[in-house]
């Protein structure tokens, strides 16, 4: 759903969020990207194609889990999981890319240049380039190939080129401007297949119709097992695009409260967190308006997570809206009360949650205990651990 | 203070195409900025564009984005723009900023447009701002008497040409090439018949940047466009000088080669 700005000339916004602020190089390639996806998108024959995909190759309708010893910790409110760590490739990234991929068919564009933080948008990227036959280009902070040297390892055998980007802080935020500065080169061949729902308009809307499967499986999911519509819904939100994912089947159920969890990394207090929509402020990075963490003159500030794949200081424009307009709420997590999650789901049920998806764990068993034993909340199990085992390692002393 | 009409009437009547220096305050210190620019004037620069250091500069090549990681670690802050706009105002050519818009937003569009007149300034480039997000900078930028200066690409439509030269006071930049600020060992083969089209819908100057280093490079453009604009190029100079000294003597020494260049529209 994009809200209309005041000023219909300007696509893309979510009440005073999103737009586009790209160097002009760029606006044919966008105005192309959403022409096209407007065509496609009620396309049965596009859609026909993305679903086949999707049941037949990424695994889905994906399952929910209840978790009872989990929930134990959590006041006893009833909590569900719906478990992207399911899919091929280990998380929620691989419904955007396959639908993004096939958008790059569709273009007659034969090349692909994607940033990754944690890995994971980068491995999908990859796959989804190796099924459908594109060249693979994968930006990525230098300082997050070291931290996901397993996920490198796992692009190069997909067959794509992993470029590490030693600017700036070297993490996710340069690794899109490196692939942006790709793209303006190369735009005539080459498709940016963005990871999450920031970025110039049309990406949010397309990451998120992409994502929206999430939310739409879930929604029915617990409507069959429960009989009617959970309390809380909550995920995990970097840039956004697993939350947006799950949130957006929900949003015209008012009854249903949103709840998105944001990295405290070591504390909100310490300046090191990436907690952009609780502690950040409006501005421009990426091509839209949104929150972000910076100085007082503009400047970009240096995020921290223990999970790359929430280290960025925006987050995407709909998110922006949804907090000022009070649809969702969001809540800053640590690193510690996350890695305690990661490890109590674990111990209580025998699944290893992506570090990034234990913020949402963590959050959730505080909310479980607001919400009490009546309560039913689902949560975006977004994406499964096994990439974290070296952070697991050094945090535990395993 | 110089303003652009002013410069671009010279050069036109003198035959020739304007060449526009580009340096990021702060680079290579506060002082050595205002040094460089000076002697860049000296040498020949009718325009001088001063860059504001921003975190995530995603239109710059290597090198403009080390020199203004250099400046961003040397400290510079808005304030300093400003000072180094003062202190280049000062030599007589007629001075701007080049900045993304997250900085200019941030700072408060009137405030910043204000600031910046005052140090005799007198526009600005905006390389990440189209016709579409621009009318809260125009109009603050109208408020403060200071020329507006957006981006046409080759990739732009006749369409979007026409929409982006409505917005453009002083001159248009005309990017010579599909990618990032560099120098290159051509200019781009596009830049002339975007030159041309461009004119189709201005009478404004129309200069080219992006990708050119040299006196020939600057000649090759100086034939069909109405300002040169070169940036990598000076840098590379000052990253590559052993010191500030070697650095000002190579940056006049470019100066001069590009100024015989815009004057010799080969």
């Amino acid at each position: 759903m994009t809200i209309q700005s005041e000023n219909p000339a300007e696509a893309g916004r979510f009440g005073r969020f999103g737009g586009r602020y790209v160097p002009e190089a760029l606006i044919p390639a966008l105005d192309e990207i959403a022409a096209l996806y407007a065509e496609i998108k009620d396309d049965p024959e596009f859609q026909g194609e993305f679903q086949h995909l999707l049941h037949s190759y990424a695994g889905r309708p994906t399952p929910i889990t209840e978790v009872r010893r989990f929930a134990e910790h959590a006041g006893g409110a009833r909590i569900l999981l719906k478990r992207e760590d399911l899919t091929h490739t280990g998380a929620h990234k691989v419904n955007n890319v396959l639908g993004q991929a096939l958008l790059t068919k569709r273009m007659g564009k034969t090349r692909v240049i994607a940033e990754t933080g944690a890995g994971q948008h980068g491995v999908a990227t990859a796959t989804a380039c190796a099924l459908l036959g594109l060249d693979c280009v994968i930006y990525m902070g230098e300082v997050d190939t070291e931290r996901q040297a397993l996920n490198v390892a796992r692009m190069k055998l997909l067959g794509a080129t992993v470029i590490p980007v030693k600017t700036g802080s070297r993490t996710l935020k340069d690794a899109i401007n490196e692939a942006f500065r790709d793209w303006v080169a190369n735009v005539d061949h080459t498709h940016y297949l963005f990871g999450t729902v920031a970025g110039p308009h049309p990406f949010p809307d397309i990451v998120r119709d992409f994502a929206r499967i999430i939310g739409v499986e879930a929604r029915q999911q617990v409507l069959d097992l429960t009989g009617r519509l959970p309390d809380a819904v909550a995920a995990c939100v970097g840039g956004g695009s697993n939350a947006i994912g799950i949130f957006s089947a929900f949003i015209p159920d008012t009854g249903v409260a949103l709840h998105g969890y944001e990295a405290a990394g070591r504390g909100v207090e310490t300046g090191e967190h990436a907690a952009t929509l609780t502690e950040g402020s409006v501005g421009v990075l990426h091509g839209a308006r949104t929150y972000l963490l910076q100085d007082e003159e503009g400047q970009t500030l240096e995020s921290h997570s223990i999970s790359a794949g929430l280290d960025y200081p925006g987050v995407g424009p709909e998110h922006a809206w949804l907090k000022d307009s009070g649809r969702a709420s969001y809540h800053a997590v640590t690193d510690e009360a996350a890695m305690n999650a990661f490890a109590l789901l674990a111990r209580t049920e025998g699944i290893i949650p992506a570090i990034e998806s234990s913020h949402a764990l963590a959050g959730v068993l505080e909310l479980g205990r607001e919400l009490g034993p009546d309560a039913t909340i689902l949560v975006n199990l977004s994406g499964r651990g096994d990439k974290d085992m070296g952070t697991a390692m050094t945090y535990f002393n395993l | 203070m110089t303003s652009l009409s002013t410069v671009f009437e010279k050069t036109r009547a003198e035959g020739r195409a304007a060449l526009v220096g580009y340096l990021p305050a702060g680079f290579p210190s506060a002082e050595g900025c205002v040094a460089a620019a000076t002697a860049m004037v000296e040498a020949g620069c009718d325009v001088i564009e001063v860059g504001l250091p921003y975190s995530d500069p995603l239109m710059d090549g290597p090198t403009i984005q080390d020199a203004v990681h250099r400046a961003m670690v040397n400290g510079t802050r808005i304030a300093d723009v400003f000072r180094a706009v003062e202190g280049i105002a000062a030599t007589g050519a007629a001075t701007l900023v080049m900045t993304y818009w997250n900085p200019v937003y941030r700072y408060g569009a009137e405030r910043f447009a204000s600031s910046l007149a005052s140090a005799g300034g007198v526009g600005v480039i905006t390389p990440d701002l189209t016709p579409e997000v621009a009318g809260p900078w125009r109009e603050a930028a109208a408020g403060a008497g200071l020329d507006t200066v957006f981006l046409v690409a080759p990739s732009s439509t006749e369409e979007r040409i026409a929409a982006v030269t409505e917005c453009c006071s002083g001159f248009v930049y005309a990017a010579s090439l599909m990618g990032v600020t560099g120098a290159r060992a051509s200019v781009g083969a596009a830049a002339e018949g975007l030159v041309a089209r461009t004119r189709a819908h201005t009478d404004l100057p129309v200069c080219v940047g992006l990708g050119v280093g040299t006196g020939a490079q600057a000649a090759e453009v100086a034939a069909y466009a109405d300002g040169v604009i070169v940036g990598s190029a000076f840098i590379r100079r000052l990253l590559d000088a052993p010191d500030e000294a070697t650095g000002l003597k190579g940056v006049t020494a470019l100066a001069e080669e590009l100024a015989a260049g815009v004057r010799s529209r080969a």
